[in-house]
């Protein structure tokens, strides 16, 4: 009996946290609240703010160029690819071969080029987006190129036999693959941390007392990363192809009725998202000037919180939840140990979850 | 005539061989008449056991170790890793077999677990409370259990993949929190009190070093010299076959911890036949007809899911706490989930027996064996000094094996291993092993007719 109403107790608990939305509204208040007396203040110089901004936009974007092809799989396979996290570092690491083999070649070792290895110094190497834009720009396709190809082999080894299976089987598979994977790259890369850009010229913007210096590595990510988002929104509003892919997102069953070719649309899924993701690896890569093997499995639950945020299965809620994981994650330092700035994010991801799991965007699957 | 004994161990070597050819061969074994008693998965689990023991011993020798003490000492530490995961396992598969509930946060429970029951019951000089180990245990155990509830309390009206999402960035969050500055040492009403942030923290002496010696915290080497009337005899008989004290303690731990573990199994055993299991595995097989029937489904499985969560915590502590035991946050990360996972699909979810199946087959052939192979190729061959790239190993004179074998790279091959077998599995097998037998959800066997068993009696 005690069991029971304590259960009870449970149950009518789960009644109450409708309360939550109402608390989690005041602490956002409070903290905009908070925000204006440090700026005005003084407590907080409005240079170190608009950093703080300027980094969530950049670290934003590219979570949301990342969360892109999470969205896409999620809406058109209804299932969470926990690979994705990995399939981001595969794209970083070929993307950079090529650039390094681009840059390198002639002066270096083809064996250190390969492995993208910190025994070429990247000073002599002097990668960056202004010196050696050819390197980067080949980069760049091979990222894509290669990620595409990954996640369509994969595709066809991995989840393909496994087509009619549930949401959870296809979940644990992927864990699978997100396992073999990475140790797979660590074995081919060695696990070591690189570094791969040399310092490239900022541009100093003033702001306020001080200012922000905005590099040309971030500006890259920012318009490549914008640029690609409106090529999404155009192959999903303006081409056949998107059309089908948005109705099968919708109901496959009245998809496969109308005579889409589901099998198709979803090989080009996997293309397109893949193909994103790489880029966003490499641009990830890029920006922060340095990788290891498990760097994309790092980000993989902060990509989870943007496309969940969004509205799981959106692509459009992938790129708004991107921006806003990205925005309050640095601007959380303001208040929080920059240690804890994760443990914020993924806070932000289970409350959503908890609260509002259709999304920012109210759970309108637009693919 | 064959005598009985080696008759019923051929009968068990045949109902694996079958499991082996049904995994192989991509169909589901056929239970021949006594395969589905209780009496011959036990055969099976003792025949596995002692047939992986034999190929430890052979590997071990072959790596190296020829005396008594270093065998015994290889044996020991799989012995108790094993038994780790299949407790483990048991406790997922209450969750994930039964209930059919995801849960990713299995590193973050046992974490939960181990630290709570570390802040408890470390010295109140240190970073502790000094409260008795047994309470330290107990709050270990509720704290797991409360924050279970607490995630499942919302999550469980989610799909299953959002609950799977929710727990791993769950286990994630604890994971940061703990090896956090602020988590380090902090101090509440005079008292210190601390996790150790990144690096390791010293755990309790565990209760083993209470049983054999009468001074337990002092050094080894002076606390040997007066053991308790149990420790006395344990010790005087180790030293006879050449048995330190230290391995002694091990062995000692590793025995008890068998008896946690079968004591695991028949809780979790009468917990499947029990009204509540079967309300969970009918839960399982079609939640919208258990609710017709008038079960509060949700509340059932909100309880499955904390009284898991405790299972896996009480499971962590007793791992944390093996001989001179410390902890570090390092060892919470969501590998450890994926590796319980692993062994539980392995062994077939759903079924108690499978996961004891898939917990030491987990263990002994996809956690342990590399790295004793790895020593066998080490010792035989002795590959000189392993190349350090890939492309060395490939273009330059070094060979491709002794690169493959280098210490990091045989751990990273191991879960890519790991990984295969995971879709392997998923796409092949997804009733694992022993998943031919789901115990169903009825007392009775349905799909048994009456005039058939009372044709096998």
């Amino acid at each position: 009996m005690a069991v029971r109403d304590a259960s009870e107790g449970l149950l009518s608990s789960v009644r109450r946290l409708r309360l939550l939305p109402v608390v989690l509204l005041l602490l956002g208040l409070l903290s905009i609240v908070d925000l204006g007396r440090r700026l005005a203040t003084g407590e907080l110089p409005v240079s170190t703010f608009a950093t703080f901004l300027w980094d969530g936009v950049v670290f934003g974007m590219a979570v949301g160029l990342a969360g892109i092809g999470l969205a896409m799989t999620y809406s058109i396979l209804q299932f969470a690819n926990f690979a994705h996290g990995d399939y981001i570092t595969a794209g970083a690491f070929t993307g950079w071969l090529a650039a390094f083999v681009v840059a390198g070649i002639g002066s270096f070792g083809l064996d250190a080029l390969v492995l993208v290895s910190d025994t070429v110094p990247t000073g002599e190497l002097g990668i960056n987006v202004l010196a050696t834009p050819v390197a980067i720009l080949v980069g760049l396709v091979v990222a894509s190129v290669t990620t595409a190809g990954l996640a369509l082999a994969l595709d066809r080894v991995v989840f393909r036999p496994m087509r009619g299976a549930r949401g959870v089987a296809l979940l644990i598979a992927s864990v699978g693959v997100a396992l073999a994977l990475r140790h797979a790259l660590i074995i081919l890369f060695t696990g070591s941390t690189r570094s791969l850009t040399t310092d490239v010229p900022n541009q100093e913007v003033a702001v306020g007392q001080g200012g922000i210096s905005i590099g040309a590595h971030e500006v890259t990510l920012v318009v490549i990363a914008a640029l690609l988002m409106l090529g999404t929104h155009l192959l999903l509003r303006r081409t056949k192809l998107g059309t089908a892919m948005r109705a099968m997102a919708d109901n496959r069953n009245l998809a496969l009725v109308t005579g889409i070719p589901t099998e198709q649309v979803i090989r080009t899924t996997w293309l397109a998202g893949g193909a994103l993701t790489g880029v966003a690896g490499f641009l990830i890569a890029l920006e922060g000037g340095s990788m290891d093997p498990t760097f994309g499995w790092d980000l993989l639950l902060l990509v989870f919180s943007a496309v969940i945020l969004g509205g799981i299965g959106s692509v459009y809620g992938a790129i708004v939840g991107g921006i806003v994981i990205g925005i309050t994650s640095r601007l959380s330092q303001i208040w929080l140990p920059s240690e804890l700035v994760l443990v914020g994010a993924f806070g932000v991801l289970v409350f959503m979850l908890l609260v509002r799991p259709q999304g920012l965007l109210g759970g309108v699957k637009t693919v | 005539m064959t005598p009985a004994p080696l008759e019923r161990l051929l009968t068990a070597l045949r109902t694996r061989l079958d499991a082996v050819r049904g995994l192989v061969g991509n169909r589901r074994v056929t239970d021949g008449g006594t395969v589905r008693s209780r009496a011959s998965d036990l055969q099976v689990v003792a025949g596995l056991v002692l047939g992986l023991y034999v190929l430890f011993l052979v590997l071990s020798w072959f790596g190296g170790f020829q005396d008594a003490e270093a065998l015994t000492s290889r044996l020991q530490s799989v012995t108790l890793l094993a038994l780790v995961y299949v407790m483990l396992a048991l406790a997922l598969n209450l969750q994930w077999g039964y209930a059919g509930l995801l849960n990713l946060g299995v590193a973050g429970f046992a974490a939960v677990g181990v630290y709570t029951m570390a802040l408890l019951s470390l010295p109140a000089e240190g970073l502790g409370l000094g409260l008795p180990l047994p309470v330290g245990m107990l709050g270990g155990f509720l704290a797991a259990t409360l924050l279970g509830a607490l995630a499942a309390l919302p999550a469980i009206r989610l799909r299953a993949d959002y609950l799977a999402i929710v727990t791993l960035a769950f286990s994630e969050i604890i994971r940061l929190l703990i090896r956090s500055r602020p988590a380090t040492e902090f101090t509440i009403a005079g008292q210190t009190l601390g996790t150790g942030g990144t690096s390791s923290l010293d755990l309790p002496s565990n209760p083993v070093k209470r049983l054999l010696y009468q001074n337990p915290d002092q050094g080894a080497f002076i606390a040997v010299e007066n053991p308790t009337v149990i420790g006395d005899p344990l010790f005087t008989a180790g030293e006879a076959v050449g048995f330190g004290p230290s391995l002694v303690e091990r062995v000692v731990y590793t025995v008890i911890l068998l008896f946690v573990a079968l004591l695991f199994y028949w809780l979790l055993v009468r917990v499947g036949n029990s009204p509540f299991g079967r309300v969970l595995k009918a839960i399982r097989e079609d939640e919208l007809v258990a609710s017709s029937l008038g079960k509060d489904t949700r509340r059932f499985k909100i309880i499955a899911f904390a009284v898991g969560c405790g299972l896996i915590a009480l499971t962590g502590m007793l791992w944390q706490m093996r001989a001179g035991g410390s902890t570090a946050p390092a060892t919470f990360e969501p590998e450890l989930t994926f590796f319980v996972f692993v062994a539980l699909i392995l062994g077939g979810s759903g079924s108690n027996t499978g996961s004891v199946v898939g917990g030491i087959v987990f263990v002994a052939l996809l956690l342990e064996a590399p790295s004793f192979i790895q020593r066998i190729v080490d010792t035989q061959f002795g590959v000189p000094s392993p190349p350090d790239t890939l492309f060395d190993a490939l273009t330059g004179v070094d060979p491709f094996l002794g690169y493959m074998f280098a210490d990091d790279n045989i751990s990273a091959l191991r879960f890519v291993v790991l990984g295969i077998v995971l879709v392997y599995l998923m796409q092949n097998r997804p009733e694992g092993l022993f998943g031919g037998r789901t115990e169903e959800a009825s007392t009775v066997d349905l799909s048994e007719r009456p005039d058939s068993t009372e044709a096998e009696s």
